[in-house]
C-alpha cells in the first residue's frame, strides 16, 4: 500500500525524532543506568573512581539470615528466666559481631523473631530498615489495590444511574484527584492530629467522648493505616472515572436482554456488567499497583518513615540513599528492586485476569 | 394503588440522594475545612475543630493569613516558577508528542514500529524507578563540562522541564486519536502536493482539539503537582516550585492558619479551573482507559 505519498524515512525520523531522542535520554538511558549503576559504588559526587562491586549492593540490601538459639541454662540445667518470666537468651551480638563460626551473619541485626517451644528463631537482616520498607510497601499495595479498585467500582456503579443532578456528584467525587497529594497530605496531617485533629473530635462526638484520642500518625500501629485511608480517599475518583468509561462501553442491548430474561440486579452485574469490564479491570489494577508502589510524597510530608520505621517505603528509602546520602548506586539498586516488583505484580495480575479459554 | 407506588418511588429516590450526598460529604469536608481555616486566626482555628464551626466562615474572619504567608516566604515566586515550568512543559509536550504521533500513524518509515513499541513499553516504568540515575545524568548535563565537580543542570528551569516533555502516555493518546481520523483526508492532501509539515499543521492539528485538551489536562496535573523530582534537583529558592516550597514553608513555621492559606492559594485556582472545565478533566482521565 505504501506509495510515494505515504513513505518518507527522513520526515518520519524528523517528526518522531525529538520525542524519541528525549525519551531515550531521560527514560531509557536512566533505566539502563539504574541496572548498570546497581553493580557499582557510584556516588553523586566523589573524588574516587567508580568501581564494579558485583552483587554486593543487592546482598547489602536483601541479605537475610536465620539463627536459632536455645535459652541460657544455669549449672543445674534449669532455664534462666528474665524478670517477666520469659526465657533468657544469649545476646545476638555474640553471633553477629566478628564471630568466626558465623561469618554469614556478620553485621546483621534482628528483624523479628519467633519462639518455638523453648528455643527462639531469629530472622536477621543486613538492612532491617529496608526490609521494613519492603514489607510496608507490599502491605500498602495489597490493601490499596483491591480496596481502592473495589470502592472505585462501587462509586462508578452509583453514578452510572439516571438521576437528576448526578453530574454534580460525579464532579464532587472526582475533586480530590485534581488536588496535589502534597496538599492533601498536609491537610490530613492536621485531620489526624492527636490533639486538635478533626478525626479525633468527630469520633469523640459520635461516641459521646468514649473514644480515646489517638495520635494517628504518631502511633506505629495506626500510622500506615492512616496513610492508606488518605491515599484511597485522594485517588479513588481517578479509578472511578476509568471504571465509568468501561461501563459505558457495554452495549445497552445486553442490559435489555437481561431485563427481558428477568435477571436480578446481582445476576445482571455478574453476567453482563462484570464480563464487560474485564479489560478495564486489568488496566485499573495495573495502574493502581504502579501508583501504590511509588508511594513517596505522603510519607515524606506526613511521617518521614516513622514512627519506628512503621511507614518506611521502598521509594522513600531510594530517595533517602540516592539523594539524601548521595549514594547513587544504593538508590539505583533499590530502583531496580522496585521495578522488578512492579513488573512481577503487573504480569501476575495480567495472568490472573487473563481470558480463560 | 398508584399512590402507594408513587410514595415508594419517592422514598427510594430520597434514599439514593441521601447515600450520594453522604459520600459527597466525605470527599469535600477536608477541602471546605481548608478554605474556612485559611480565614481564621490560629487560636480560633484550633478551637473550632471541636464543632461544626470548623466548616463555617464564622468568628474572626479575615485574609490576614494570606498576607502573612506572602510576607513569610516568597510564595509569589514559587507560584511563578510552577506556572513557568508547567506552562512550558505542557506546550512543548503537545507539540513534540503530536508530531511524533503524526509520524507513527500517517507516515511509513523504516524503524517506525520498533520505535513506537519501545515508546509504549516505557509506560510500565514508573518515574520513581528512574529518578535516582536521572539525578546523576542531570547533574552531569550538558556533558560539556570540564573536569571537576559540576552540578550541571541542577537548580534550573530546564531540569524541571526537558525530561518531561516527551512521555509515552501523551504519545499514546495522540496515536489513538489520529488513528480514528479518516486516512483519505491525509492522502488527498498529499496527492494535492502538500508537504508533510503542511498536512500536520493545516489538516491534522486543526482537527485535534479534543485530544489536545485531554493531553494538556493530564500533563498539567502531573507537572503542577510534581514533588519528588524538584525536591531532588532544586535547592535554590529561585527555581523552587509550589509543592516543594510548601514543604519548606511548613517546616519553617507551624502556624496552621498560614499553612491553610498557602494550601488554599495553590489549590483554589486548580479547583476553579477544574469546576469550570469539569467535563474535559473527567474525559481526559477516562481516555487513559481506552486500552482494550
Amino acid at each position: 500500500m505504501a506509495s510515494k505519498f505515504t513513505r518518507s524515512n527522513s520526515t518520519g525520523w524528523m517528526m518522531a525524532g525529538p520525542a524519541a531522542a528525549l525519551m531515550a535520554l531521560f527514560i531509557v538511558l536512566p533505566f539502563i543506568f539504574a541496572i548498570g549503576l546497581s553493580f557499582t559504588n557510584q556516588r553523586l559526587i566523589s573524588p574516587n573512581p567508580t568501581q564494579f562491586v558485583g552483587l554486593s549492593n543487592y546482598s547489602q540490601l536483601l541479605g537475610v539470615g536465620l539463627l536459632t538459639l536455645e535459652p541460657e541454662r544455669d549449672d543445674a540445667g534449669a532455664i534462666v528466666r528474665e524478670a517477666d518470666g520469659s526465657p533468657a537468651y544469649p545476646a545476638l551480638r555474640g553471633y553477629t559481631r566478628n564471630n568466626e563460626d558465623y561469618p554469614q551473619l556478620d553485621g546483621m541485626r534482628e528483624w523479628f523473631s519467633v519462639s518455638l517451644g523453648d528455643s527462639r528463631t531469629y530472622v536477621l537482616a543486613r538492612d532491617v530498615v529496608f526490609m521494613k520498607a519492603v514489607v510496608n510497601t507490599v502491605i500498602f499495595v495489597l490493601v490499596v489495590a483491591p480496596v481502592q479498585g473495589g470502592l472505585a467500582l462501587v462509586l462508578a456503579l452509583l453514578i452510572n444511574q439516571r438521576l437528576r443532578g448526578i453530574n454534580v456528584f460525579r464532579a464532587i467525587y472526582f475533586m480530590p484527584v485534581v488536588v496535589s497529594i502534597v496538599v492533601v497530605s498536609l491537610l490530613w496531617r492536621f485531620i489526624y492530629d492527636g490533639q486538635s485533629g478533626l478525626l479525633n473530635n468527630l469520633l469523640g462526638a459520635l461516641t459521646f467522648g468514649a473514644f480515646p484520642r489517638i495520635d494517628w500518625l504518631g502511633n506505629p500501629s495506626t500510622a500506615l493505616g492512616a496513610i492508606i485511608a488518605m491515599s484511597i480517599w485522594q485517588a479513588v475518583g481517578f479509578h472511578m472515572v476509568i471504571w465509568l468509561s468501561g461501563l459505558q462501553t457495554i452495549s445497552p442491548s445486553l442490559y435489555e436482554a437481561a431485563a427481558i430474561e428477568g435477571a436480578s440486579k446481582w445476576q445482571t452485574f455478574r453476567y453482563v456488567t462484570w464480563p464487560g469490564l474485564r479489560n478495564t479491570a486489568v488496566l485499573v489494577l495495573i495502574v493502581i499497583t504502579m501508583q501504590a508502589f511509588a508511594l513517596f510524597a505522603q510519607i515524606d510530608v506526613m511521617t518521614s518513615g516513622g514512627p519506628l520505621d512503621s511507614t518506611q517505603t521502598i521509594v522513600f528509602q531510594a530517595v533517602e540513599r540516592g539523594y539524601g546520602k548521595q549514594d547513587i548506586s544504593g538508590g539505583s539498586t533499590i530502583s531496580v528492586i522496585l521495578f522488578v516488583f512492579v513488573l512481577a505484580i503487573s504480569l501476575l495480575q495480567r495472568w490472573l485476569t487473563r481470558e480463560k479459554k | 394503588m398508584a399512590q402507594i407506588s408513587g410514595d415508594n418511588h419517592g422514598l427510594r429516590l430520597a434514599v439514593r440522594y441521601t447515600v450520594l450526598g453522604l459520600i459527597a460529604l466525605i470527599f469535600v469536608f477536608p477541602l471546605v475545612f481548608m478554605l474556612m481555616s485559611s480565614l481564621k486566626p490560629d487560636a480560633q482555628l484550633l478551637s473550632d475543630t471541636r464543632s461544626l464551626r470548623a466548616f463555617l466562615p464564622v468568628g474572626d474572619i479575615s485574609l490576614d493569613n494570606y498576607f502573612d504567608a506572602f510576607r513569610r516566604a516568597p510564595v509569589g515566586l514559587f507560584i511563578f516558577n510552577s506556572v513557568i515550568v508547567t506552562g512550558v512543559t505542557v506546550a512543548l509536550s503537545l507539540l513534540i508528542c503530536s508530531a511524533a504521533a503524526f509520524a507513527f500513524v500517517f507516515i511509513d518509515w523504516r524503524g517506525r514500529d520498533l520505535v513506537l513499541a519501545l515508546i509504549l513499553a516505557t509506560l510500565i516504568v514508573p518515574f520513581e524507578t528512574i529518578a535516582i540515575p536521572l539525578l546523576l545524568i542531570a547533574s552531569k548535563l550538558p556533558w560539556l563540562g570540564l573536569e571537576g565537580l559540576t552540578y550541571g543542570w541542577l537548580n534550573s528551569y530546564q531540569v524541571q522541564i526537558i525530561p518531561f516533555v516527551a512521555d509515552g502516555l501523551t504519545i499514546f493518546l495522540f496515536v489513538q486519536y489520529f488513528k480514528d481520523l479518516p486516512g483519505e483526508l491525509i492522502e488527498a492532501a498529499r496527492v494535492e502536493g502538500a508537504s508533510w509539515w503542511q498536512v500536520y499543521r493545516r489538516v491534522v492539528m486543526p482537527l485535534a482539539g479534543p485530544v489536545l485538551a485531554t493531553a494538556a489536562i493530564l500533563k498539567f496535573l502531573v507537572m503542577y503537582n510534581q514533588y519528588l523530582w524538584p525536591l531532588m534537583v532544586v535547592q535554590e529558592e529561585r527555581y523552587r516550585p509550589v509543592m516543594v516550597g510548601l514543604q519548606y514553608f511548613f517546616q519553617l513555621n507551624r502556624a496552621w492558619g498560614e499553612i491553610m492559606a498557602y494550601l488554599s492559594l495553590i489549590t483554589v485556582p486548580v479547583l476553579a479551573f477544574y469546576l469550570f472545565l469539569q467535563r474535559a478533566f473527567i474525559a481526559s482521565i477516562a481516555s487513559t482507559g481506552v486500552k482494550g
